[in-house]
């Protein structure tokens, strides 16, 4: 009886951390898939402990390749998008125009859609222009996507900044120039840097939109696509693990960071 | 005489929106303009060419005309409905999944976890960080025919029921409807809970309290004041599960078998391996209208107007 009502008191606990468990569990076994030998082609079933990929994460013809690709595209997206999202927040929170409503559904529209939708339509485009497919058309259309993640992140961060702020600064003597870069941009700058994240994280993973456009390019996500039917390199877990490691590092660090300035300030 | 600084109200919270004041009147258009312009290039333009599309006829020796072709959209549901309510009924069944199961770990997240709330938090955006491709093929190994997790249901016998019901097929998961649910349900999870939990977040602990001050129990509590206070966060998690997940194909394709072909199975070979145009510019098309129509509803039923 008193196991029932210890279970009873942290039902919500033992079932988020379930939860938790179910979201965790692929990214376990692709670190210890990482360390697999399989005998096929296909690393589905696990042989025995190796660390022959490891030792050659670029052992398989093309995914090296294939993995510069994507991060440049990724790099190239997010300034697009970064740059091209900022000034719409601004304009839509700092001034008063006509259209406001067609705009915001114009920014609205492409996270509500389903990607594959995008996809077809932009694959449509591109044919009825002619246009080459490949590294340019896959960047064009990460650039399009990415642009309304990053205006709702900067919208969000501007919206919550005290306007007096930059009238301080005006009144300090500041013009409207320096005003901008050395008040409103640092304070905008959290917002910015999470959409600019968020669009490099979202252009490096995609893949329904990429599959459509890439012609015959072939990015990270298009090579592991391929291998699903081809056979699968244990080099893929290799890369899957070292992306989640840099990247749980990356937030661990970054935390630590905010926290210790939050202490020089208190 | 009061200083400055005695005579400057005390700082208030800053005001959301304020009034524009703003010299140079073309200023917003030009921040505007650039981004704008990519949108309607790139996002809304083609969705005119894909309606054109869908209405012509022809072939890809000959190429293709508009001529109000209709039909095409007829033939298109008349062939793949099977997919079009499979793609809607494997989309609801893993929102539901995905709510059932993030409402706990977001609720564990803001009111239960104390100095792990960071923690966890990354623990749950922390998947994303490797590419989702490589992480729904790990689910090939975890649901293996002679892997633990089947070798379990079929010792409880649960694949004898879920087998009834036609979820799956005989001794196994994958290549069967349940797989692609559990597919779809992972990968989309984390857009449940994120934002269940920032709706979560903001209700004021204190209301739990008055609440358990007035005889409520926990479930009615929960019932009466929580659940009621994070319907935003419901509203748009459930949006941000179905739509994706209702245009997907990577799970059906990954896990799935021919037998559990979504609509995004169908629109992707017909462009890119058919390449019937009109027939997938028509099913794209029917898609994004169904998904429409099912938020505007949606929305206005559940009536929250502040998602974006």
């Amino acid at each position: 009886m008193a196991v029932f009502t210890w279970l009873k008191r942290r039902l919500v606990v033992i079932a988020g951390l379930l939860t938790l468990a179910y979201l965790l569990l692929p990214n376990i076994v692709v670190t210890v898939f990482s360390f697999n030998k399989p005998k096929g082609r296909f690393n589905y079933e696990w042989q025995h402990f190796s660390t022959d990929a490891w030792q050659d994460p670029c052992g398989v013809a093309d995914m090296c390749g294939s993995l510069g690709l994507s991060l440049q595209i990724a790099l190239w997206a997010t300034i697009g998008a970064t740059a091209l999202g900022t000034m719409i927040a601004f304009a839509l929170v700092r001034y008063r125009f006509r259209a406001r409503g067609a705009v915001n559904s114009l920014i609205f529209l492409p996270m509500a859609m389903p990607e594959v939708v995008m996809a077809a339509s932009l694959l449509t485009l591109f044919l009825n222009m002619g246009a080459q497919l490949g590294f340019w058309t896959i960047l064009i259309a990460h650039i399009m996507f990415c642009l309304s993640f990053v205006v709702t992140a900067v919208k969000a961060r501007v919206m919550s900044m005290d306007p007096r702020l930059e009238e301080a600064a005006r009144d300090l003597y500041a013009g409207p120039v320096q005003t901008f870069w050395r008040v409103t941009l640092p304070i905008a700058a959290p917002g910015i840097a999470a959409g600019a994240l968020l669009s490099f994280a979202l252009s490096f993973d995609d893949f329904i939109i990429t599959n459509f456009n890439a012609g015959s390019t072939v990015t990270f996500p298009m090579f592991v696509w391929g291998s699903a039917q081809r056979g699968t390199p244990v080099q893929i877990n290799v890369i899957g693990t070292a992306m989640f490691l840099v990247a749980v590092l990356f937030v661990l660090v970054s935390m630590l960071v905010t926290r210790r300035r939050g202490h020089q300030k208190a | 005489m009061p200083t400055l600084a005695e005579a400057a109200p005390p700082l208030a919270p800053p005001e959301p929106a304020r009034p524009p004041r703003r010299r140079g009147r073309f200023t917003p258009y030009w921040l505007l303009l650039p981004g704008i312009l990519w949108l309607i290039v790139f996002f809304a333009l083609p969705l005119v060419y894909q309606a054109s599309t869908s209405v012509q006829t022809g072939s890809l020796e000959q190429g293709y005309k508009v001529t109000w072709h209709f039909a095409t959209y007829w033939h298109a549901l008349a062939e793949y409905w099977p997919q079009f309510v499979r793609s809607v009924l494997y989309a609801a069944a893993a929102t539901v999944l995905c709510l059932l199961l993030g409402y706990p770990l977001a609720y564990l997240i803001a009111f239960r976890a104390g100095r792990w709330r960071n923690l966890i938090m990354i623990l749950v955006i922390a998947p994303f960080f490797t590419s989702f491709l490589i992480r729904t093929l790990a689910w090939k190994t975890i649901l293996a025919d002679n892997g633990p997790v089947v070798h379990a249901l079929n010792t409880l016998h649960v694949l004898d029921v879920t087998g009834w019901l036609g979820w799956t097929a005989g001794d196994r998961v994958l290549a069967t409807p349940l797989a692609v649910v559990c597919g779809l349900t992972y990968n989309f999870l984390p857009f449940m809970i994120l934002p269940l939990y920032s709706s979560l977040e903001r209700i004021d602990v204190r209301l739990h309290e008055a609440a358990g001050d007035l005889y409520a129990r926990p479930w009615t509590t929960f019932r009466r004041v929580t659940f009621p206070l994070s319907m935003p966060g419901v509203v748009s998690g459930t949006l941000l599960t179905f739509i994706p997940a209702a245009g997907d194909y990577v799970n059906a394709e990954l896990l799935g078998s021919t037998d559990t072909r979504m609509i995004g199975n169908v629109i992707q070979t017909q462009f890119l391996r058919v390449l019937d145009y009109p027939t997938a510019a028509a099913l794209s098309f029917i898609l994004m209208a169904a998904i429409l129509a099912v938020v505007t509803i949606y929305i206005r039923r559940a009536g929250t107007e502040d998602l974006v």
